[in-house]
């Protein structure tokens, strides 16, 4: 069954002027962990919010649970929302910071203790009660917000990019902390961020919102292997996927995809006459940044990725035979910017 | 939306209702003034008449008296005399001092700052005693020179703390760039940071203006003559022959004088808030 | 910091603190060693008299009604104060047409010179063509020329200052606690709202807490406004009927000056200072809060 459902969802916050939401459908899978992907103005923070009850839609239905929730307030949905600045109340232990809601819901006294205990367990943070928010760190204080959220056991789990006030160290840690609690604790949650990288490392299902609108909902390996169109196809992926622009259609092949030829090997494959510019060396990959010899794309710069075991050297100026398999050329309409079925590469 | 527990029409209305109320018993007053300013005399002594609106057509004579029979142009004369000046030492003064406190001494300056604005707490009713001798021993009672001397005195401690926290907003590198291409400290002080502060000066060269126009202790204690006297004094002291109240015209006085303040005030109030709560609010 | 630094600071501010040690600090000093003095307007020299002042002023009526009423009206007037302004700032949060036009009206009694404010008072409370008793009388409430004297009763003058008091000060009040209040990151009362706080608790229980500097400040500001000021009671009712409204400030005045008794005069202010080291104590007290915070 699924737990939430957005059946064309829109806001305009502006009459007159483009929505932030723009006739969205989706549906959550009972306990998964969904990630809701997009650049800023993408609206999918203004979806999160909707779904909480902090916005009110401007047309759209929202569901929780199979109950239309629309007009209901954010206490009525069941939900619970860890926010990106965490919004612990500052000045409240964290014990207290964790009883707040079951007060706010009347729960009974009697299971104050248990349940406060319970949630402070799961997340480790048993010695912390006693604390003000001010005195602890960044991953303290998400999994303050964390215990405070999972207190009442929800339903449905809203995070809005909890990890984007961390540092870059403790992002890591903080990000295996969330996925190891999500594994225990199995709510459906919906997770808002704009990092590819997190999409991908924690999402069941990621969701690719651009301006409004979904461009694709699938899995990690869906939207990166598979896009739906050219944004998918270049907001996943560090670095893009390599785009070369036709009359009628555009083809795309991803970085790692694009090795020397004695990688690949000559039948079935895309030659090419590639003039290498500059190289960064990173340690574990090598990225080559060069451009295709011969041709109107000598302009365009185009990226390879070889791993640390192909070894030959390449240096700037050098020219090389490259190439990429067939079956990773991915093709889009030149005019829609969709995806289309495979042809031959019009190439040579 | 937060706090939604209830019904969202019945808030909005009582929300209209309890500013309607508080906005009319807090502005009633000053309506008040702009009709009896208008009045007839025999239209507002007479209490049979409906106070509220014009039972005779309404008349200029209350201002014409103001304005003509009255020192009330003198009373503006001298108080925008005593303003400007006051303005002027006021920004010679706090300017550098704001500067040196929020730059040049670290802890310590962080707490003489706080120093600073405690005497602004030190009211001019405990004061005035010993300040009226001091004036009269100077031989400035009697003129605007004893108020020119005194102001400052409460002026600028509200304008030290008030550029303080305007100077701390302005990046340290600009002036450690300027020391860099070969200016002094105080070099840059002065040909950087004090240009680019024109809207932190103007907040302050407004309050001082009207901090002195609302000023009456002192006024009242030094000051005797009428033809020396400032506006807030003048008009509550000498709008009245023995026992009577010129009301038309003091009326008329309030809110002329009232106004401008008030529009002033209000273009400023962000900054006016800042100075107040530095340090309150993070 | 370089030691340069250091000198031209010190030379920056200098004088400043100069100005401000002269004119208050030398003042301060002056006004109690004119305490214990006999000092009168006019008189050359003057001579320590130990206590005397204190003594003399301790034991007459005048001063015990000033110094009962100046906490009385203080305190009346900030409760006033603190209600109406938390209501406004709530009110007054979030955006709405016209805004800005209800902000000039509200911030009214606070901008304009006391002096006038009280002036307007005086003619709405005036004993015959007030205003309030026109339409009380027009209610039925009272009959004509029977309605009471606003400021000539003892009781309702005591009201009517404190009626003014707070009048000047609820604007003043309410724009700090709003400042209070939109300093509040939004997704606090979010959070709290998704845990299933409903207006009340959310209020209470984050709200104010979180507000509690602020709500500090504009109540220590309203107190020294309101307990150091002369003017509203001057201008009055001067302190009648029969002292019912003297204040120390204003009865530090008409004894100081108007009756010519420096030495006493200055004695009865100086029993302002005790509240205002409280004051500054609790003033630090928050400075120093918001710096460790």
């Amino acid at each position: 069954m699924a737990v939430v459902e957005i059946r064309n969802l829109t806001k305009v916050f502006k009459a007159g002027t483009p929505g932030a939401v723009n006739n969205i459908n989706l549906e959550t899978k009972e306990g998964e962990f969904l990630v809701l992907l997009g650049p800023s103005g993408s609206g999918k923070t203004t979806l999160l919010r909707m779904i909480a009850g902090l916005e009110t839609p401007t047309s759209g239905e929202i569901r929780i649970g199979g109950g239309v929730v629309n007009n209901l307030t954010p206490r009525e949905r069941g939900i619970a929302m860890v926010f990106q600045s965490y919004a612990l109340y500052p000045h409240l232990s964290v014990r207290e910071n964790i009883v707040f809601p079951l007060k706010a819901q009347k729960v009974p006294k009697a299971q104050h203790q248990q349940k406060v205990d319970w949630a402070a367990g799961l997340l480790g943070i048993e010695k912390l009660l006693d604390r003000k928010p001010r005195q602890l760190s960044g991953g303290e204080r998400q999994r303050v917000a964390l215990a405070r959220a999972i207190v009442r056991e929800p339903r449905v789990f809203l995070l809005d990019e909890p990890l984007s006030n961390l540092d870059a160290k403790l992002r890591a840690s903080a990000r295996e902390e969330l996925e190891q609690f999500h594994s225990r604790i199995r709510t459906t949650t919906i997770y808002v961020t704009h990092d590819q990288v997190e999409a991908m490392a924690m999402g069941d299902r990621i969701v690719v919102l651009h301006q409004g609108e979904v461009r694709q909902i699938g899995s990690p390996k869906e939207v990166y292997d598979d896009p739906a169109d050219t944004f998918v196809a270049t907001f996943l992926g560090a670095p893009p996927m390599n785009l070369l622009e036709f009359s009628d259609v555009i083809v795309g092949f991803r970085p790692e995809s694009f090795l020397p030829i004695d990688l690949l090997g000559a039948s079935g494959t895309a030659k090419f006459r590639y003039k290498v510019n500059y190289v960064e060396y990173l340690g574990a990959e090598r990225l080559l940044y060069g451009a295709i010899e011969g041709g109107r794309f000598e302009s365009k710069e185009i990226v390879s990725r070889l791993s640390w075991t192909m070894t030959a050297t390449y240096d700037p100026g050098s020219v090389h035979e490259f190439a990429v398999t067939e079956s990773d050329l991915r093709f889009f309409d030149r005019h829609s910017q969709k995806r289309t079925h495979p042809r031959p590469f019009p190439w040579q | 939306m937060p706090g939604g527990n209830l019904p969202k029409f019945g808030v909005s209305a009582l929300k209209y209702a309890v500013l309607a109320i508080f906005a009319v018993l807090l502005a009633f007053p000053f309506y008040w003034m702009l009709i009896a300013t208008f009045k007839q005399n025999i239209d507002l002594y007479n209490t049979d008449n409906n106070p509220f609106i014009f039972n005779l057509p309404p008349t200029l004579d209350h201002l014409k008296l103001l304005f003509l029979e009255t020192r009330y142009v003198r009373w503006l004369g001298n108080t925008a005399l005593v303003g400007v000046i006051v303005v002027f030492i006021t920004l010679a003064l706090s300017l550098p001092a704001a500067y040196a406190l929020a730059r040049l001494t670290g802890q310590w300056g962080q707490r003489m700052g706080i120093g600073i604005f405690l005497t602004y707490l030190i009211p001019p009713t405990l004061l005035f005693i010993p300040l009226s001798r001091i004036v009269a021993v100077l031989g400035l009672q009697d003129t605007i020179w004893s108020l020119v001397l005194v102001y400052p005195s409460f002026t600028i401690p509200f304008s030290v703390w008030l550029l303080m926290g305007f100077f701390k907003s302005i990046p340290r590198e600009l002036e450690d760039a300027a020391m860099v291409d070969g200016l002094t400290r105080f070099g840059a002080f002065f040909r950087l940071v004090v240009p680019i502060s024109t809207s932190g000066i103007l907040t302050v060269v407004i309050f001082t203006f009207t901090l002195v126009t609302q000023e009456f202790v002192y006024a009242l204690t030094f000051i005797s003559p009428e033809s020396q006297q400032m506006v807030g004094v003048g008009i509550p002291i000498f709008l009245v022959r023995g026992d009577v109240y010129f009301w038309g015209s003091l009326m008329a006085a309030c809110l002329i004088t009232s106004l401008p303040i008030a529009l002033l005030y209000n273009i400023f109030l962000d900054r006016f808030i800042a100075g107040f709560t530095v340090g309150a609010i993070k | 910091m370089a030691v340069d630094d250091r000198k031209v600071g010190v030379f920056m501010f200098l004088p400043a603190v100069a100005y401000i040690v002269l004119l208050i600090g030398a003042p301060l000093v002056l006004a109690v060693l004119y305490a214990f003095s006999d000092a009168r307007i006019g008189s050359v020299g003057f001579h320590f008299v130990g206590l005397e002042n204190f003594r003399s002023i301790l034991q007459s009526p005048s001063f015990r009604a000033a110094l009962r009423n100046s906490v009385v009206f203080t305190v009346s007037s900030q409760i006033i104060v603190i209600v109406a302004s938390s209501i406004l700032s709530i009110v007054l949060e979030a955006p709405f047409r016209g805004r800005k036009f209800v902000r000039f009206l509200i911030l009214l009694p606070w901008v304009a010179p006391i002096s006038l404010g009280a002036i307007g008072w005086k003619w709405i409370l005036d004993s015959i063509y007030s205003v309030i008793t026109w339409v009380l009388v027009w209610a039925h409430i009272f009959k004509p020329y029977s309605a009471p004297m606003w400021l000539g009763e003892p009781g309702l003058a005591m009201a009517s200052v404190v009626l003014v008091h707070s009048w000047r000060l609820i604007p003043f009040s309410t724009v700090i606690l709003l400042a209070g209040r939109t300093s509040i990151p939004k997704e606090v009362p979010e959070a709290a709202s998704i845990d299933g706080a409903g207006f009340w608790r959310t209020e209470f229980l984050i709200n104010v807490p979180m507000m509690a500097p602020i709500i500090s400040v504009a109540v220590l500001f309203g107190t020294i406004f309101t307990f150091t000021d002369m003017i509203v009671v001057y201008i009055l009712t001067a302190g009648g009927p029969f002292d019912s409204t003297q204040v120390l400030p204003s009865l530090a005045f008409a004894t100081g000056i108007q009756g010519s008794d420096l030495a006493a005069g200055a004695a009865i202010s100086l029993f302002l200072v005790p509240v205002l080291i409280v004051i500054a104590y609790f003033m630090l007290r928050v400075a120093y809060r918001a710096e460790v915070a």
